[in-house]
Parts: structure tokens; sequence; C-alpha cells
């Protein structure tokens, strides 16, 4: 028990050091860009009198560790300052835009892991024949090309050239603003509203941002799952079960693949969070008023206080995510207990 | 004839000098790197175009920033084999002149990258304590963004551009360099070898550097091939993002981004450049693959 108690304030005290670094280094992303925060605020032409007044106002007369002091405690309370295209607090933007890349990326997930894990078994299964290969070289290629790409192609042939998909955005300009906004996330509040028709659109609209980002991910998932399949069918329980007569099915779902889940637990947890940077560029192509949509356009903008807060939870959501997939590890694992 | 040689030379079971045993050793590696069609297929893709772009402005059938505005947007021909973007540039030369600009980024970032996680993978693995301790806290802070999120922020603080770039990614790529190579040292640091030359009076920043970092790097080569890609992508991502290369240059993500206007009408100008980087970094996967197949037998 002692052990446990140290192990976790061992871990915690990572965490925390982590997330401290974390601050530090927006921090200083937010205070070596070239544009002067403080004539981005009160604009070019405003009288040195006003600026120096602005300057204490915004407390950038103080000395560096106590500016940094000063904004660690606004982000404890949840303020990531204003800004200054949009005009709302940070927070508020993020709490807006958020549940779009959230929807994107869960789904993606899942997406990913239905198709990724089969495969990855497949894979290890027939280890070394056609199968195998085909499916590395579909992964490689998942790895080599960049999402925007492959988000820019299939735009131009299924909504350009077959015109079978809806084009860019979330959803058709119709349903805007027609369901409640409860969730943010478009798909639950169309159900939640009884509305089938919004639903669909949203459903329809998720479908090419969704496939792209899944299929960036099923590569990592699948090689993962491969690698982990491969030492499981490698254990001499394996011989033990096939010996007793199973069957291949039973052999490979019933006995080797429950010892690689814990492992795929993890790798899911970290796809999750790369998924996140993926969302970003995919955004982008598609015009999906999501996070990275924000991010991006901020960052054109030169607007500082939306860059560091978009990125400082998305590194947040990294950590959190890392550390959850670590003692999801140790709890179901019984080799690591 | 030198060829068959070479081969009975380098292949001796019983070596006469070091150097041959090292030429041995690297000869057995490319021979089985030579079964693997796939790796010597991406192999062969990075040569050529390591060798299209350094030769460049001699294949290059016209000046990259040549504009002819009377032939906007061609489609390709025998004249422009890829068409002409929205200033009648010829697509092909930009194509040609790109790739110096992408392969020098890699490169440059991997020339950072490399010799920093190698030095401070080494120096915490083998030192160990507090060092180890407070390096590797620095190491999971670097680790906790996505990379490409941070390298915009960076770049975003810095200025746009192309040196700005590199210096993003290469902040952003070193941690797992460095994570790789400390638990390289780790076990390197407890073998007979290493105490015997502690024994002899070896300082230990000798050892680090002859007798350590030397073995550390095979599996950093391999780490630094897989990477490639990553880098290639995230650089192209960054172009694409207006954040890395800028305008007139002819990098192949930044040519993409301005393609984006007019895809639905003249698809050819913003695929070409896509099809080229993933090209290059499906090569580099490729052979990034085969070479950890032959170096490092424990991953399979």
């Amino acid at each position: 028990m002692n052990a446990r108690i140290k192990n976790l304030s061992s871990l915690l005290g990572s965490v925390f050091l982590t997330l401290l670094g974390l601050t530090v280094i927006t921090f200083m992303i937010g205070r070596v860009m070239p544009v002067d925060p403080v004539i981005a605020a009160v604009g070019d032409n405003a009288p040195e009198a006003v600026i120096a007044r602005a300057r204490i106002e915004m407390g950038l007369d103080q000395p560096v560790v106590i500016q940094f002091l000063h904004y660690l405690a606004q982000i404890v309370q949840g303020d990531l300052g204003k800004s200054i295209l949009t005009r709302n607090p940070v927070a508020t933007d993020i709490a807006r835009y958020f549940p779009a890349t959230l929807e994107l990326a869960t789904a993606a997930l899942i997406l990913a892991a239905v198709i990724g894990i089969p495969l990855g078994v497949w894979a290890a299964v027939r280890q070394g024949s056609y199968v195998d290969q085909t499916i590395r070289v579909i992964c490689l290629a998942g790895h080599s090309v960049p999402v925007f790409v492959l988000a820019m192609i299939s735009l131009l042939v299924f909504y350009a050239v077959l015109g079978i998909a809806p084009g860019p955005g979330r959803q058709d300009i119709i349903f805007q603003d027609m369901v409640p906004h409860i969730t943010g996330i478009l798909t639950i509040d169309s159900l939640i509203a009884g509305d089938w028709d919004a639903f669909h659109d949203a459903l329809v609209h998720m479908i090419q941002p969704v496939c792209i980002l899944a299929y960036f991910s099923m590569a990592y998932i699948t090689r993962m799952t491969r690698a982990f399949m491969l030492d499981a069918l490698k254990g001499e329980f394996i011989i033990t079960a096939r010996a007793k007569g199973l069957s291949a099915v039973a052999v490979v779902w019933k006995h080797a693949f429950p010892t690689v889940a814990v492992q795929l637990v993890t790798v899911l947890a970290l796809t999750y969070a790369g998924l996140l940077e993926g969302a970003v560029v995919t955004e982008t192509v598609f015009s999906w008023p999501g996070l990275g949509q924000y991010l991006t356009i901020s960052l054109m903008n030169a607007d500082m206080n939306p860059v560091v807060g978009a990125t400082l939870l998305i590194g947040l959501i990294y950590v959190v995510l890392n550390l959850l997939a670590d003692t999801l590890y140790k709890l179901l694992d019984p080799r690591v207990r | 004839m030198i060829q068959t040689s070479f081969r009975n030379w380098a292949l001796d079971e019983t070596p006469a000098s070091r150097s041959q045993a090292n030429w041995g050793r690297r000869y057995r590696i490319w021979l089985s790197l030579k079964s693997n069609p796939l790796a010597m297929i991406g192999l062969g893709i990075i040569l050529l175009f390591a060798l299209l772009s350094l030769f460049a402005p001699l294949i290059a059938p016209y000046d990259p920033s040549l504009q002819n505005l009377g032939n906007r947007l061609a489609r390709p021909s025998a004249g422009h084999w890829f068409g002409t973007d929205e200033l009648g540039r010829d697509i092909l030369s930009r194509i040609l002149f790109g790739g110096r600009v992408t392969l020098g980024m890699v490169v440059s970032v991997v020339a950072v990258v490399a010799p920093i996680g190698l030095a401070v993978g080494c120096v915490a693995g083998y030192m160990g304590g507090v060092v180890d301790s407070a390096l590797m806290r620095i190491t999971d802070v670097f680790l906790a963004f996505p990379r490409l999120i941070l390298a915009l922020a960076f770049v975003a603080a810095l200025k746009p551009g192309v040196e700005s770039a590199i210096l993003a990614i290469a902040l952003t790529a070193w941690p797992p360099y460095a994570r790789l190579a400390r638990a390289e040292t780790m076990t390197i640091r407890n073998t007979d070898y290493v105490a015997a030359y502690r024994l002899t009076g070896a300082s230990r920043w000798r050892i680090m550097l002859r007798h350590i970092a030397p073995l550390c790097v095979p599996s950093l080569i391999v780490r630094t091939t897989l990477d490639m890609s990553s880098i290639i992508i995230t650089a192209a991502s960054l172009g694409f993002l207006g954040m890395g290369a800028q305008a007139p240059s002819p990098e192949w993500g930044a040519m993409i981004a301005t393609a984006k206007r007019f895809i639905f009408e003249q698809w050819w100008v913003a695929t070409i450049p896509g099809i080229a980087i993933f090209m290059v970094s499906l090569a580099f996967n490729f052979l990034g693959d085969g070479l950890r197949d032959v170096l490092d037998p424990k991953q399979n």
C-alpha cells in the first residue's frame, strides 16, 4: 500500500511538472512574438501616453517572473485572455469551437479502431503473405500522404466530379442554427431535438473528413496491432490452445487477442491525441468550424492569445490522455501490477 | 572482377583488420537490405529525387519563377509536362526546385536534431540521477504537444519562413531521439566492456563519446529514416497553412496552398505537388521500414 502511494505521488509530481513546463513554453511563445501585444491591443496610431498606460494595465512593465506568475494565476482561473479577432474571451471561443473537433476526432477514432484492429490481426495471422504485404503498403501510404492532400483530392473526386458527397462545412445553410445548441456536437444535438433531417445532414457532412482522419490513424493502429499480435501468437499458451484442437478463429480471438487488448487501449489513447493534430489541417480544408480552424485563422492574423490558448488546451489533452493510458495499462494488465 | 574480390574480402569469416570487419558488417547489412524489394524501391525514389533536385538548374526546362501570364493554368502538354500555374510558371520546373527546398529543410532539421538527441540521451542515460530526471522532464514537456501544433505556435511567434520552420520543427522533433538514445545508453552502460574502460581510467566523457554514442547510432539512423517522412509532411503542412516557406518559393506545401483556390477547375496544379510529397515520404517510409528489419531484429 505504501509503495502504491509513493508511486501515485511520483506520478502526480511528474504530471504537475509537465503541466508547469507546458505553461512555461506557451508563455514563452506568447512573449517572443514580434508583434508588440500593447500595440496590437491599442492600435498603431495610439499616442505615447495611451501606449504607456496600456502597458502598465496589461502588466507588461513587470519583471518576467511576475508576469509568468500572473499568467499562471489567470490560466488556473480559466482566463486565457481575449481574442483580438473575435473580441471574445478565448475560453468562450474555445468552448464554442471545440465540440466540432471533438465530434470529428471521436468518430474518426471509432472508425479507425473498427477497421484497423481486425486488419492488424489479419496481417499478423498471415505474416509474410500477400495479405500482410498489402496491408503493410496501405499503412505506409497512410503514414506518407499529407492529410490536406488527401482531403483536397477527396473533395475534388466525391464532391466536384462525382457529386455524391456534400461540399465543405459542417451543415447545409438551411440547417444553420436550426438545432438548439446543447452539447455543441451536432449529431447529438439534432438527435436530442428529434430533427432527423438535421441529423442526416450533419452525418453526411462528417463522412469525408472522418474517413480521411480515420485512414490516417488507422495506419498506426494497424501496425501496432500487428506487432502486438505477432508477439502474442508466439506464446506457449497459443500452442496449447492449438494442440487441444480449438478452431483458428477461437485461438486468435479468444486466446491471443485478449492479451493484447490492454496494450491496444494505450495505442488508442495516443491515437486520439494524434487525431487532434490531424484535425487542425483537415478542418482548414473542409472549412470545419472547429478548434483547428480557430487556431489557423488566429495564426494568420497574428492573434496570439487564441494561438497560445488552443496550443495549451491541446497539450493538456495530450498529457491527460497519456496519463490515462498509463493508468489504464497498470490497472488492467496484471503483469505490470 | 573488383566486385567479386570486394565481396570475398568483405565476407571473409576471419577479417584481418578492423576496417575489414567493419566493411564486412556494412556489406552484410546492404545484402539483406537488397533482398527487401520495398526498401530498394524507396531507396531508388529517394536517390532519384535527390539527384533531380541537386541538378534542378540543369534539368528544369524553365526558370521556376518565369511568369507567362498569356499561358496561365495550362493543361499538361508536350511543352509543359505538368502544366502551368496561376502565373503561367512551369509546374515541372517548380517541382524540381521545390525538391531543393524540401530536401534542404529535411537535411537541416536532421542535422540539428540527431546530434542534440544523441547528446541529451547519452548524458541522461549515463549520468542517471538528478541529471537524468531533469533532462527527461524537459523531454516530456516537449513530447506533450503534437508536433505540428507546437511547430505552428513557434513559427507564429518567430516569423513565418523557411528558417523559422526548420527551427520550429527541430525544436519539436528532438525528444524521441533523446528518449531512444537514453534507452540504448542505459543498456550499454552496465556492460562488462564499459566497466573495463572505466577500470583502465577512461573519463566518463570519453566513454560516452567513444564507446557509447557510436553504438546508439544504428537505431538513431532507423529512427531518422522513419522520421523523415513525418518531417517532410510537417514542413509541407506548415507551408500549406502559410507558416512555412513563403509565396514565391516553389515549396510543395506552399504551392498546394495557392492552388487550393482553383482545385475544382485546374486540379493538376494542386495535385502534382501533392503527389511529389507523397512519393518522397512514402519512399522514406519504405526504406526506414526495411532498415528497421535489418538493423533492429528485436522489433520483429
